[in-house]
């Protein structure tokens, strides 16, 4: 089946990340752990640009950036430099960004996703390292500020700017690309996506093949789906009124879920780009080979190992690898004595959607452990062990305990921070499966007690059984194994 | 040649206030200067490459080492337009 | 004590009474002072002298008082840059040259006056006024060290730091009757000195003779690695003081010769260049043909950087802020009245250089021009060791004589902005006078080879006198 694009849709995105997980910022010593501090305590005469202070490049920014263009299978440039882009804004302490202009670190790259039809390439342009600015607060809303309150912890933040062709068909295909890239940069181990302000899009989009409109500064990845859906439906309902759509810049509300229109520019922007004369140009051809060795398996990489080596289905190791805390922690439980087909499902199914259901996002794996933490809320944190998962699936696999009550065992886990194991934890609440002659006394009380039911399913009402079911459950005090008691209900009453 | 839109052009990218008065000065003295940068032209130059930097260097770079801080206050100690631990200014635009 | 002292002198005066001793006496120079050479005196000056007392100290320059360019950042004093909108302005890091200083022992007396951003030939665009030629208080001291250099011909400071853009040490040495050098570039970190023209300035030393000036360069040379153009050349400055020159290869360009210049100057560089031979040199003449595009291709780079240098200066952070009713306007009328004419001047020329349309014929041209001009270099150079020329074409002109005319201003660094286009090292000194104002010889060598540049200064000093005369206005 080929995607026809019936509507004509293409979106291409701006993608900046901050390389959150190297230790400095990109031209000084200052710490990129700022997310909790008080405000202008992460910066020094570099990063404020004071006069006579001078930037030094962060070799780990340009080894991230060759990492990233390695898994983006892009080119990299054999000689590449810095540009100043000049303009004037308070987030920008030296009135011009340090960027990179017409060499930049990584161009032709691509991605490869989960399309409307298939697998789906999305094309890279071009990937080059820059600076962040700092942040503003504005004081009562943008439209009626009183004023601007500036923090330059996160100003000169490493960050690298991703440029995607035009080659996504719908909003869905711009937040599965996202997704993709982000796991990718996970993988890499040079990118936090849980951080606030790691990732912000900007999205150009157009309908009919026709005019581009830029929608600026979304920052999640729902919000770009939603910001996508609002503003095609927006150019459709131009176009059907006869109007036309014209190239501008939009904001996304996220707030309301719209995209609004920035307030026009009285005068055209000149970045007047140069050469930044205090940074020396790289040749970075010879660490190419090395850093590639380096680079880790990659998500499509290990989803096919996963299904190889695990007899996993491709559902399950595309869940399992689309977070590579998530995949190590599989393997981890696997590696330690559970069934890999038990432990898939435990895992990608179960424990991931109690997880997403939490709204709790993966944050950490030692190889013990695998933490997460809350979406919207940094202070509630939690983690599950590797051996309680194996201890717990053990147990299933055994017939020692139901599903449902494996189930509950993952749920008090998630929500309570005590450190008890599986076992305690079933035993606390009585979850060890009932004994089979347990199970047959109260199968043959549910049918003594419920003469209604049994007539009405030996009639062919076969919802009575359920019922049925359900008072065994109930005398057995969920211990029972549903199926159990269905098939013992049945070979009871129809031999 | 500048005109006087020029000038104001370029007074709004370099953010400089210009008068009316002063625009039609700037024009003139830019002018002469760039009458002068002119003679520039004579030269042939498509097959020279440009010089940046005298200094042939590449691949400087700094580890990826913490280095102190400055204190807040240090940081806010030039300017007496702060709150909270921030710089204020007026509203953008 | 002398008013003017070497740094052996400044040395052997601390080892007989105090460095607190020395320090007031430059302090009571400063205070009867007719020339408005420092824009901040040091109120920590004496202290520090006083702590090199009492602690001891072996540096190199232990107690020995210095006065700095206010573009170069000194922890606790204000950082002007001559400019009102750095208006209080105090860096909170010191510039690594200053390091370097303390580290030898040096005491800063002071920031010395400078035209705003260094953007100037005279001192005359400071914020803070005027500084006066020592020789003739009706006369500017040159710029845009302009200070530095007064401050030194005047006995107010052995030793002092200024900046070189396009000239900005050697024209007011020459200017002033002081020995100053432009390192190669490369050679001093910038790292704390406020940019003007990134590409091509340098830090560079001003003294009465140049064997202090081998002692400075000692101090605050070598490797940085907190600006990535620092290059470390290993270069032992003080072993360049040799009073031998047989053999040397002197390079004679007549392009540095060229129409306008002052009869007088002409003379007595010549009389300079004859005694070389005299002492064992051979010259030949050099052709530089492209010199003549330097100016313009100079200043086009200057001014394109500068435009974005300056950028920071908004009123946001530090500094003089007027009121607007939004951000932009605040800053577009914080930046009419902070920075002066000729300042705002540059940044429109190198806005508009780099803008949208004429990037490739002003910024792109002007690159393209630099390769030609450092080719010349680099062939009169593979020639000979030193070329030489007057570093001035003119004495020092009259206070307000040429402010009004920015081209005219410009023309007399001539001979001084091709050197910052090459990066290649050069020194003035002092080598005659015209109606009782001195004049420059100027002696360019190979990058890094400061030696030879060094060699040939120091010997023509050892056999002359010229930098032993003191201006008798301020005596
Ligand atoms: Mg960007
Ligand atoms: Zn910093």
């Amino acid at each position: 089946m080929v995607y026809e694009n019936p509507e004509g849709i293409r979106i291409g995105l701006e993608i900046h990340i901050q390389l959150n997980k190297l230790k400095t910022k990109m031209f000084c010593g200052c710490s990129t752990d700022y997310h909790n501090a008080a405000p202008n305590t992460h910066t020094c005469p570099v990063c404020l640009g004071l006069p006579g202070a001078l930037p030094v490049l962060n070799k780990k920014a340009v080894e991230a950036a060759i990492k990233v263009g390695l898994a983006l299978e892009g080119e990299i440039a054999e000689e590449t430099q810095f540009h100043r882009k000049n303009y004037f804004y308070p987030d920008l302490p030296k009135g011009f960004q340090i960027t990179q202009y017409d060499f930049p670190i990584v161009s032709k790259g691509k991605v490869v996703i989960e399309g409307e039809d298939g697998e789906h390439t999305v094309g890279i342009t071009r990937a080059h390292m820059e600076e962040d600015p700092g942040k503003l607060v504005h004081i009562g809303s943008i439209g009626k500020s009183k004023g601007v309150l500036i923090d330059y912890n996160r100003s000169g933040m490493p960050l690298i700017e991703t440029v995607t062709e035009p080659d996504m068909r719908s909003p869905k295909e711009a937040r599965r690309f996202l997704d993709k890239f982000r796991n990718i940069l996970e993988y890499l181990d040079v990118f936090d996506g849980n951080l606030e302000g790691a990732m912000r899009v900007d999205a150009n989009v157009s309908v009919h093949w026709g005019t581009r409109v830029e929608v600026k500064n979304i920052s999640s990845h729902k919000g770009v789906e939603r910001a996508l859906l609002y503003e095609i439906m927006r150019q459709k309902n131009v176009i059907r009124r006869g109007g036309k759509v014209s190239q501008e810049t939009r904001h996304f509300d996220e707030g309301r879920g719209v995209t609004l229109s920035m307030r026009t520019k009285e005068e055209a922007e000149d970045y007047r780009y140069f050469r930044e004369p205090d940074l020396m140009p790289m040749r970075v051809t010879d660490w190419i080979s090395a850093i590639k060795e380096t680079l880790p398996e990659l998500p499509d990489a290990k989803r096919a190992r996963f299904m190889e080596q695990y007899g996993i289905t491709d559902m399950h190791a595309r869940s399992l690898t689309s977070k590579i805390m998530l995949a190590d922690f599989y393997e981890g439980v696997s590696a330690k004595g559970a069934d890999p087909k038990f432990a898939a499902t435990w895992t990608a199914d179960v424990f991931l959607g109690e997880l997403n259901y939490r709204d709790l996002a993966i944050s950490s794996y030692d190889g013990e452990r695998i933490g997460f933490i809350h979406a919207k809320d940094p202070r509630i944190k939690n983690s599950f062990k590797v051996s309680d998962m194996v201890e717990l699936i053990n147990l299933f696999a055994e017939g020692k305990i139901s599903d449902r009550a494996a189930v509950e065992v993952i749920r008090t886990m998630l929500d309570t921070t005590e450190e008890k194991t599986p076992s305690r934890i079933i035993e606390e609440k009585g979850l060890f499966k009932a004994e089979d002659d347990l199970v047959t006394k109260a199968v043959a009380e549910a049918i003594a007690e419920n003469e209604a039911a049994v007539q009405d399913y030996l009639g062919g009402t076969e919802k009575s059984l359920n019922f049925l079911v359900g008072q065994v459950m109930k005398k057995t005090k969920g211990t029972a194994d549903a199926k159990t008691a269905r098939e013992l209900i049945v070979k009871e009453l129809k031999g | 040649m500048i005109t006087k839109e020029d000038v104001e052009h370029i007074g709004w990218l370099a953010r400089i206030d210009i008068s009316e008065q002063e625009t039609v000065e700037y024009m003139e003295k830019l002018n002469s200067v760039l009458g002068y940068f002119g003679q520039l032209d004579e030269l042939q130059t498509e097959d020279v490459a440009p010089t940046y930097h005298v200094a042939e260097i590449y691949n400087v770079f700094r580890d990826d080492m913490v280095k102190d801080c400055l204190p807040q206050e240090v940081v806010l100690a030039n300017t007496e337009h702060k709150q909270d631990g921030t710089f204020r200014v007026p509203k953008i635009g | 004590m002398a008013k003017w002292m070497s740094v052996a002198q400044v040395k052997e005066r601390i080892k007989e009474s105090s460095a607190e001793e020395v320090t007031a006496h430059y302090l009571e120079n400063i205070g009867k002072s007719k020339i408005n050479g420092y824009i901040t005196v040091s109120e920590k000056a004496l202290d520090q002298a006083k702590k090199i007392d009492s602690e001891g100290h072996n540096g190199i320059l232990a107690g020995v008082p210095i006065a700095i360019k206010d573009n170069i950042s000194v922890v606790g004093l204000p950082n002007s840059c001559g400019s009102r909108i750095l208006e209080g302005y105090v860096p909170p890091f010191n510039a690594h040259v200053i390091e370097k200083l303390l580290a030898a022992g040096a005491v800063i007396l002071g920031k010395t006056n400078m035209d705003e951003f260094a953007m100037g030939s005279s001192t005359e665009t400071s914020y803070y006024g005027p500084t006066a030629n020592p020789w003739d208080l009706e006369r500017v001291p040159g710029g845009s060290s302009g200070g530095s250099a007064a401050v030194v011909a005047a006995g107010e400071a052995p030793l002092a730091l200024g900046s070189d853009t396009g000239g900005s040490v050697r024209c007011p040495a020459a200017f002033c009757g002081v020995v100053g050098l432009k390192p190669t570039y490369g050679a001093v970190s910038r790292y704390g000195v406020v940019a003007y023209a990134n590409s091509l300035e340098q830090i560079g030393p001003l003294a009465n003779n140049v064997t202090d000036i081998a002692i400075l360069m000692d101090v605050i040379a070598g490797y940085d690695r907190r600006d990535s153009t620092s290059i470390d050349s290993k270069t032992e400055y003080q072993k360049a003081l040799v009073e031998d020159i047989k053999g040397l290869k002197i390079g004679i360009p007549k392009e540095f010769f060229g129409e306008g210049i002052h009869p007088d100057v002409e003379k007595a560089v010549w009389n300079a260049i004859h005694k070389y031979e005299d002492f064992g040199a051979s010259l030949e003449e050099v052709s530089m043909p492209n010199i003549k595009y330097a100016l313009a291709s100079y200043y086009i780079i200057a001014m394109s950087e500068a435009s974005s240098n300056l950028a920071r200066f908004d009123g946001t952070r530090y500094g003089f802020r007027e009121s607007g009713e939004n951000w932009h306007a605040m800053v577009s009328k914080t930046r009419a009245e902070g920075f002066g004419t000729e300042v705002k001047r540059r940044i429109l020329l190198g806005t508009y250089a780099l803008s949208a349309g004429y990037h490739d014929k002003y910024y792109l041209k002007a690159l393209k021009v630099r390769t030609l001009v450092k080719q010349d270099f680099d062939r009169a150079l593979s020639k000979v060791d030193v070329l030489m020329a007057p570093t001035m074409p003119n004495p020092a002109f009259k206070i307000g004589e040429k402010i009004e005319d920015p081209l005219t201003l410009y023309l007399s660094d001539v001979n001084t902005c091709p050197i910052n286009l090459a990066g290649v090292p050069s020194i003035s000194v002092p080598c005659g006078f015209t109606e009782g104002l001195p004049i420059g010889l100027q002696i360019m060598g190979k990058p890094f080879d400061e030696s030879a540049v060094l060699r040939a200064a120091y010997t023509f000093e050892q056999n002359t006198d010229y930098h032993t005369k003191r201006p008798q206005e301020v005596a």
